[in-house]
């Protein structure tokens, strides 16, 4: 018991000193978890006004598989993506094994689906809403998908808010890509599992209390976006 | 000059939905200058031949002609439609013009500007459109609608959720789109509404349309029993 608050007392220390070390891991992870979840737009916001609006054969089929996605466990995605980016992996020739552009690419995938099934729903249904007077307004169809894209970017940044919230807890993908190398690829939620086994609680329980922070804070960043919205009654 | 949509000739339409015939066998003549009201009892068939005229439903069976033109995307961009509960964009009173504005290659404030105060909106142009009351909403409606100049303007119960100063805003501006040139072609089962807006009257029964009548003769001297039910202020089903 006196090992755990003598592992508080300094985990706080850590953070009132402005820990080097503890400062590098958070950078890298926010670095990491923001490109993957910027990424993870880029591709899912597309993806998702399509399946909303689109009405085409197999578009069911498709909602289904991209449902199933958002499930995906983080350790199989790492797996894959390493069988893909080892020496002896069809894109080996990159050699960016065991580095952020790797822990990236994971993420992007796992936060990807969920961006897109996500965004599927809020574009879908507001596009229900707006369909028929869009068909008598003579709305083009590029028109129409940008309106719904801005007209849902509350509800669409509170789906990026909560890829992020995957991404920057998730451990399984980034420790098998990225190694976990000191200064490299070691991010929060790798260093929290090595410390720990290392018996660091200090540095594990600090980066914990960050990442319980940063867990407080997406949540409160989407309170306040489902607030916002609803004062210019978009809800 | 996109050529003229009126006088349009409407014959033999028909809509089957489900395996029920719900506009059935519909002939009609739309002339320009006048406000035709569309009226009977719920589940007439009022709305769903807004919707065919406007070219929003496909019909099952029968024509119709705009001038010399068939439904299409171009018969209604020359046209607009306000809908019973109002459509708004999740935006500004003034966004929601602009987008109508914009979608006819204007990009004019001055016109948006007009068009707000000639429904009233003026003080409200930056509110969020939802945060308005349901009269106010509905004028917007109407406002964005004739922003896009339309030659028909289709109205399907605009003020059926509407208290009296509300309706009577509606219905000015109605009129005044009507001095402008616009056809009027309106749905209602208010028939206080009609007898003060109407110039002629359709009247639908079970998806037929039993009479097309200039207002005063079908007031007078309706010619279907089910009309005169109507008019009495009986229940017809």
């Amino acid at each position: 018991m006196q090992d755990f608050a003598a592992a508080f007392i300094e985990a706080f220390n850590l953070l009132a000193r402005a820990d080097s070390d503890l400062l590098e891991i958070v950078g890298l992870s926010l670095r990491v978890s923001l490109s993957a979840v910027i990424l993870s737009c880029f591709i899912g916001f597309p993806i998702g006004a399509a399946l909303g609006i689109g009405r085409f054969p197999g578009r069911q089929t498709l909602i289904v598989c991209v449902n199933a996605l958002m499930g995906l466990p983080p350790v199989v995605v790492g797996l894959i993506v390493y069988l893909f980016l080892s020496n002896a992996g069809p894109l080996g020739w990159m050699e960016i094994l065991y580095s952020p552009t790797a822990m990236i690419i994971a993420q992007t995938i796992l936060v990807a689906p969920i961006v897109a099934a996500l965004s599927r729903q809020v574009v879908g249904d507001l596009h229900a809403e707006y369909a028929e007077q869009f068909r008598s307004l003579s709305v083009p169809t590029r028109t129409a998908v940008a309106a719904l894209l801005w007209d849902a970017r509350h509800s669409l940044a509170t789906v990026a808010l909560a890829g992020f919230g995957r991404a920057i807890a998730e451990v399984g993908a980034v420790i098998i890509v990225g190694g976990n190398i000191d200064h490299l690829t070691r991010v929060m939620t790798t260093a929290i599992a090595l410390e720990t086994s290392k018996g660091n609680l200090a540095l594990a329980l600090a980066l914990g209390l960050i990442l319980i922070v940063l867990a407080l804070a997406v949540n409160a960043g989407v309170a306040i976006l489902r607030s916002a919205s609803e004062r210019h009654a978009d809800a | 000059m996109p050529e003229a949509l009126l006088p349009a000739s409407i014959s033999r339409l028909t809509f089957e939905a489900g395996g029920r015939r719900l506009v059935n066998d519909a002939h009609l003549e739309l002339q320009l200058g006048t406000i035709t009201m569309i009226m009977g009892p719920n589940g007439a068939g009022k709305s769903l031949l807004l919707r065919l005229l406007h070219g929003l439903i496909e019909p099952s069976a029968g024509n119709i002609q705009w001038g010399t033109r068939a439904p299409s995307e171009d018969t209604r961009y020359q046209q607009a439609m306000v809908f019973q509960r109002p459509v708004m964009l999740r935006r500004s009173v003034a966004a929601n013009i602009d987008f109508a504005l914009r979608l006819r290659g204007k990009k004019d404030t001055v016109a948006r500007d007009r068009i707000l105060s000639t429904v009233g909106l003026q003080d409200c142009a930056k509110q969020p459109a939802r945060l308005l009351s349901g009269g106010e909403q509905q004028r917007l409606s109407l406002a964005r609608a004739l922003a896009t100049e339309p030659d028909v303007l289709f109205l399907d119960e605009p003020t059926a959720h509407l208290d009296p100063a509300s309706t009577a805003a509606i219905e000015d501006i109605v009129r005044v789109a009507h001095r402008a040139g616009t056809k009027i072609i309106f749905v209602s089962h208010d028939i206080g509404q009609a007898r003060r807006l109407a110039d002629e009257v359709i009247f639908m029964h079970r998806g037929r349309i039993l009479e097309q009548t200039p207002a005063s003769q079908f007031f007078k001297d309706p010619k279907s029993p089910e009309a005169t039910q109507f008019l009495a202020g009986e229940l017809v089903f």
